[in-house]
């Protein structure tokens, strides 16, 4: 039997971006919250001298133990999934204090006006037939100017160090810190794509240029370039990241509790209403309920999607039909064909690709979503093109140009690898991702949890869509290698055979509890609030409707201010913040 | 020679900084110390054995971590050496896997969490269609590979491996890699790519897990290793090539 706890005003489930936006703006107003994160205690003395790419960026550390939970795959709704059994593979969830945002390169960029209303402004222009019938692209109900603010208050909180986009609207705020130091990598990127008539501009980054302090007090050190970000915590709190911000501001409130090693099972409800949520602590194995008014699921988007799954709220999604809400819309930048790589290599010209930032380089937006013209390519959507320079380690870089035809091993392989190892400049393409109506998830019939509960089922399939884009982007790229001199060139080949798969998944994942402006077309206002359950807020990537060609954490932390001023308004008023349209 | 001494007063500054913080009663370890660290040499009295090839890398002391956790045949060790040293050859630019201490490197990392897959989701069935999806361990996994390569070796040239010819050790592991040779469980192929990434990792990894001997995998990738910072060159156009450091030098002590 669960050991029942006192009540306090606000649970939130997840400490990440989400949970710690939320719980910093729910302590200014002094409401009794408690935190509940699965994963360990986590502080920033744990990253003083960490810079071991064995373990984290290999055995990678600071992701999810799969031996409790993992989630399935499959592509079609005829097939059996299979789980997700290794981290090594492909690390897809974080995890401890902080979640994911602990680990991120910090790449900080918005998504475009055309993003949040993608039907109606594309078939306004292209007409009703430029959506495929398999696609389930939807507006979100709220508009990119409505989102604005809430951009400005992520980027002032994290300090973002950047300039403007030449591109894109003008910004009502600048960024908070100048942009992060040029390199030789970024330089000739820069000159180049400016000598073919694109727009290049420096990454907007939360590895910051300066020291600096946030309108809540928190200061954030100095970026070193020391070049261990992706997957790992900062050595000097030089990156944004939810230890240094969010979560030290709410934890200036006495009534504020973080309690890690807690597994939420499920959210508990009566009558439409959350009562609180079920949760594990997994260093004693004893089982609580701690009762609430407010309940936030902050969760990453399989954990969302899966906690409305196993507490029965929402009407699961019917592929078939159409029909329900949870879990659908899955969309992702997938490690096997979105992110896949250009790379150049330049026989006499050697660059310091020891050194970076996990946000480091330069972009270009010539190629997105409201620069193409959709009656000219064989896809929807845009993409961006960067050079980054994040930092190479030895284990994980070791390219050699394939016109040399060289196996992976043996002596040839040695020199080659080692001479090219500086050698290089990647060209890194990023994609949009649009909604498909059989891509989604739901729970898997066959494999459970340490706790005896189904996995998270992911069904997905690549459309030619996805492929055209990314074929599209990458003879793009080229073109900037070999005006950049570059002596070979890789050019992934993308066929019908690179399909989604167990190495496709990373932490550019949404959907499956996605906002709207219709109950019958989503699950959450866009206030991240639950249509079907007006106490319970479920915020994070979880609410998108598709993916942008940018980053997503600057869209879920703007979502998170949303949503956490819709609930101060709701402790207020309990009200339901937004009618059905 | 400028490397010498370095390593040799770095070794010292180790020693005695031990030696404080743990308060041993130290005249005679005290003696060594000073000794060595006046004549700025290897003190060979403390070796039991003259292992000249490792000179450098135990500088004052030998070196007492390389003993098998994992492989209890040493057999099996050979093998596993001399498989390695075909993917990461001694060459031109440096030492090859067996002199950066790779086999010993894949022997501890067997013997924990990595080996066991104790992180990993392990409920069935599996499709074996990967190393990841494999319902053997990477323990489990690299024991029949291992023991599959000697006894292919015996099938396709009447010779254990260690001791046939480079060029037909090389042919053998191309057949693992190409799936020309039958093993139970798993395809060999995925075999020979846990053994390819693995040793990879033990050339390049930092050297506190026993690979990368001397950070001698560093010196020929030209790593520096965990630098605290590339603020005052990040912006310079010509490359840089430093000195690298280690985990060991770098972590609070």
């Amino acid at each position: 039997m669960a050991k029942e706890l006192d009540k306090v005003d606000v649970v939130i489930v997840g400490s990440g971006w989400a949970g710690g936006i939320t719980a910093a703006e729910l302590s200014k107003e002094d409401y009794n919250i408690v935190m509940l994160e699965r994963g360990k205690s986590q502080k920033r003395t744990d990253f003083v001298g960490s810079k071991d790419e064995l373990k984290y960026s290999r055995r990678k550390k600071m992701f999810q133990d799969l031996s409790k939970e993992s989630l399935t795959i499959r592509n079609t709704l005829d097939e059996t999934a299979t789980p997700h059994r290794s981290n090594e593979m492909n690390s897809i969830n974080g995890t401890d204090t902080g979640g994911s945002g602990m680990h991120w390169n910090g790449m900080v960029y918005r998504w475009l006006p055309t993003d949040f209303e993608i039907r109606s402004k594309l078939e306004e222009k292209y007409g009703n037939e430029i959506f495929p019938e398999y696609s389930s692209a939807q507006d979100w109900g709220i508009t990119y100017d409505e989102l604005d603010e809430y951009y400005n208050k992520f980027e002032e909180t994290t300090g973002i160090s950047g300039e403007p986009d030449p591109l894109r609207p003008e910004r009502t705020m600048d960024y908070p810190t100048p942009p992060l130091k040029d390199t030789e990598i970024t330089r000739l990127f820069k000159s180049t794509t400016k000598e073919m008539g694109y727009h290049p501009y420096q990454i907007p980054s939360a590895n910051l240029s300066e020291t600096y302090k946030n309108l809540d007090g928190e200061q954030i050190n100095q970026c070193m370039y020391c070049a261990f970000c992706e997957q790992y915590g900062c050595d000097f709190g030089a990156k944004a990241d939810p230890l240094v911000t969010v979560l030290a501001t709410a934890q200036k409130s006495d009534n504020f509790t973080l309690k890690n090693d807690s597994y939420v099972t499920r959210v508990l409800h009566k009558n439409g209403k959350a009562t609180g949520v079920k949760y594990v602590d997994m260093l004693s194995g004893e089982e609580y309920e701690q009762p609430a008014d407010l309940v936030v699921v902050a969760g990453y988007t399989f954990t969302n999607t899966r906690l409305m799954l196993l507490s029965d709220i929402g009407e699961k999604y019917d592929p078939e039909t159409g029909e329900g809400v949870i879990g659908k819309n899955i969309t992702a930048h997938t490690v096997n064909l979105t992110h896949t790589r250009v790379r150049g290599f330049f026989d006499d010209k050697k660059f310091n690709r020891y050194a970076g930032a996990g946000a480091l380089g330069a972009t270009m937006d010539d190629f997105n979503l409201e620069q193409l013209d959709f009656n000219e390519v064989d896809f929807l959507h845009g993409f961006l093109i960067r050079a980054t320079q994040l930092g190479d380690r030895p284990i994980s870089n070791n390219f050699v140009p394939d016109d040399l035809e060289l196996s992976d091993w043996g002596p040839e392989f040695k020199d080659k690898s080692l001479f090219y190892t500086n050698r290089r400049i990647d060209m890194q393409q990023q994609n949009g991702v649009l909604p498909q109506k059989e891509n989604y998830m739901d729970l898997d019939p066959n494999y459970t949890d340490v706790f005896g509960d189904p996995l998270l089922r992911v069904t997905y399939k690549f459309s030619d869509i996805d492929r055209n884009i990314v074929k599209y982007a990458h003879q793009q790229s080229k073109e900037i290698l070999e005006k950049m001199g570059a002596d070979y060139i890789n050019v992934p080949e993308i066929d019908d055979s690179v399909e989604f798969g167990k190495n496709s998944l990373s932490d550019h994942t949404g959907g499956g509890v996605i906002m709207g402006d219709d109950p019958a077309t989503s699950a959450v206002n866009t206030y991240s609030q639950m249509w079907d359950m007006e106490n319970l807020f479920v915020v994070g990537a979880s609410s998108f409707p598709l993916h942008s060609s940018s980053n997503p954490t600057g869209t879920v932390g703007a979502l998170a201010y949303r949503a956490a001023e819709g609930m101060k308004e709701y402790m207020k008023n309990n009200k339901v913040l937004e009618k059905a349209d | 020679m400028a490397d010498e001494k370095q390593f040799s007063r770095r070794d010292f500054l180790k020693v005695s900084g031990s030696a404080t913080g743990g308060m041993i009663a130290g005249s005679v370890l005290g003696g060594v110390v000073t000794n060595s660290f006046l004549d700025g040499k290897n003190n060979r009295e403390q070796s039991n054995e003259e292992d000249v090839k490792n000179d450098n890398t135990s500088a004052d002391s030998k070196d007492y971590t390389e003993a098998r956790m994992f492989f209890t045949r040493f057999e099996d060790f050979q093998v596993l050496e001399q498989a390695t040293e075909m993917i990461y050859p001694e060459d031109d630019n440096g030492p090859g896997a067996i002199e950066l201490g790779v086999p010993y490197f894949i022997d501890k990392q067997l013997a924990g969490q990595w080996g066991d897959n104790s992180n990993d989701y392990r409920q069935g069935p599996f499709t074996n269609k990967s190393v990841d999806e494999s319902s053997l361990t990477r323990g489990q996994m690299f024991l029949l590979g291992i023991r599959r390569i000697n006894e292919y070796s015996n099938e396709k040239y009447n010779e254990e491996f260690i001791d046939t010819e480079d060029d037909n050790k090389v042919k053998i592991l191309q057949d693992f890699e190409k799936d020309n040779v039958e093993m139970s469980v798993i395809k060999s192929s995925i075999f020979f790519e846990l053994l390819r990434k693995a040793t990879f990792e033990g050339a390049y990894a930092d050297p506190l897990y026993g690979g990368n001997r001397n950070m001698e995998g560093w010196k020929m990738k030209e790593y520096p290793g965990p630098v605290m910072s590339y603020e005052d060159m990040i912006e310079e156009s010509e490359f840089i090539l430093k000195e690298p450091i280690s985990l060991t030098d770098y972590q609070q002590k």
